[in-house]
């Protein structure tokens, strides 16, 4: 069960349990009370999906250690072709950045589909790809745009590609006393398409079913396409197949749907308050034909 | 489990207290300080009842440790009037403007529209709709707090108000 499923309106909260609080100022201080601790710590972003799963008793860590004091964590730069997003960026400031929204719009088009201002100011891109909810919109697009998480643990810092992260609902590659400190996403080609399409039952909710795409053209062909799928599995989807169908199209109705078939086919969604499993699968599919007519719209060549 | 020492400014006054790490700080206004203006509503981060202005962020109340706020700046319903005691523009709109009925949301409401209009001097209808919609209103329908908040915006900016043609 995740968080989408159980933090309903209606049911009933409690109070965290007891913990005792850190608020580290580096990365290495933070890395150490991890390790320290193990199963016992966590680390806190901004808390947006945390403190409610804490509040329900589904965490009920007894360390709990602040990032927010870390000054290490924040910012967003150039490097080379990537761009390296601090991973205590929150969502309003990734959607305030013009570097970002210039090179990657894909993520500003993201992140104000995300929660609501309230959220965004406080919830961290960092948080939103670490905690593996796949109801979290930002890792299918970390799979869509290829990223790389920079990662700091004992035994020092590793780099751990988005597509090989996520290993089930709330399980990835992160290790206790791991703490993702940046993400490194590479710039995708000037004048690419891209979209990101989300069904919600209302502003703000956690996706029925999203998709992300990143599309080049040339030559009124598709040259390159990569595509994630939000909230219809265990993890985000990366829909490689599908890619690979599109891959030299001129995105014709009988390719498209033929692609968006092998997309749906890697989906295995829940059944839950947002419809039946069959639903979200084939909403998977629509929110795919629109991202990629919208992301044909906006490319170039 | 260890209390932890905190201090902030909460509408404009130092405040020190000792805390469990676990007390929301929604849980800390009301009850340690007595600042009941924000509300609990859902508790679960989605109605925006419990929101207050945070270092300049809307922020949820029942979705932040108190010990979080440690050193913010802090401001909620009660330190929303102007100094001399008149109503700040976004209290009158709402009084105005009918732009409430039976009040829970208000206070939720009037702090996240006051932070929306720092960002956002003169927002369309538009932008106001997608600005609160973490805050939500079972009674009005939202029509009559979209005119109270254009009703602020104008006063702030020193300009008539008029009315959008039904």
């Amino acid at each position: 069960m995740t968080l989408a499923t159980l933090a309903a309106p209606g049911r009933m909260p409690v109070i965290p349990a007891s913990f005792e609080y850190h608020r580290p100022t580096s990365i290495k201080e933070a890395v150490g009370l991890l390790a320290q601790w193990g199963d016992e710590g966590r680390a806190l972003a901004g808390g947006h999906s945390l403190i409610p799963m804490m509040k329900l008793r589904l965490a009920s860590p007894a360390h709990l250690v602040d990032l927010a004091g870390i000054a290490e964590l924040k910012g967003t730069r150039t490097d080379g072709n990537d761009i390296v997003i601090g991973a205590m960026v929150t969502q309003h400031e990734l959607a305030g950045s013009d570097l970002v929204a210039g090179k990657i719009p894909l993520l500003r088009e993201t992140s104000l589909q995300i929660a609501d201002p309230q959220v965004r100011y406080v919830g961290t891109l960092g948080g939103n790809v670490a905690n593996g909810d796949p109801g979290n919109d930002m890792p299918a697009v970390m799979l869509c745009l290829n990223a790389t998480y920079q990662i700091m643990g004992k035994g020092g810092e590793r780099r751990v590609a988005a597509r090989d992260f996520y290993q089930g609902a709330y399980f990835t590659a992160l290790e206790p006393g791991d703490v993702l400190t940046a993400i490194r996403i590479p710039i995708p080609p000037a004048g690419h398409g891209y979209a990101y399409e989300k069904l919600k039952r209302k502003i703000g909710d956690y996706a029925t079913a999203a998709a992300a795409v990143v599309l080049t053209m040339s030559g009124g062909k598709v040259a390159s396409c990569s595509i994630g799928l939000t909230n219809v599995a265990e993890t985000p989807l990366w829909a490689q197949e599908a890619g690979k169908i599109l891959a030299g199209s001129a995105l014709d109705a009988a390719t498209v749907k033929k692609a968006v078939a092998a997309a749906e086919a890697i989906t295995a969604p829940a059944a839950d308050a947002r419809g039946p499993a069959h639903y979200r699968s084939k909403m998977a599919g629509v929110m795919l034909t629109r991202a990629l007519a919208r992301a044909k719209s906006r490319a170039r060549g | 489990m260890a209390k932890s020492q905190i201090a902030m400014k909460v509408n404009g006054k130092p405040v020190e207290a000792l805390v469990e790490p676990r007390t929301l700080l929604i849980h800390f206004l009301r009850e340690q300080l007595s600042l009941t203006g924000p509300h609990i509503g859902c508790e679960t981060t989605h109605c925006g009842a419990c929101t207050v202005d945070l270092d300049g962020k809307s922020v949820k109340s029942c979705t932040v440790f108190a010990v979080q706020a440690n050193n913010a700046e802090i401001r909620t319903i009660e330190g929303m009037a102007n100094a001399d005691g008149t109503l700040h523009a976004l209290q009158e709109g709402f009084r105005e403007m009918h732009g409430l009925q039976c009040g829970f949301c208000t206070p939720g409401m009037i702090l996240r529209a006051y932070r929306l209009l720092q960002e956002n001097k003169n927002p369309s209808e538009e932008e106001i709709r997608y600005g609160i919609s973490g805050n939500l209103c079972r009674c009005t329908g939202y029509q009559n707090i979209i005119k109270a908040i254009q009703f602020a915006a104008a006063k702030l900016n020193g300009v008539p108000f008029q009315e959008a043609a039904e």
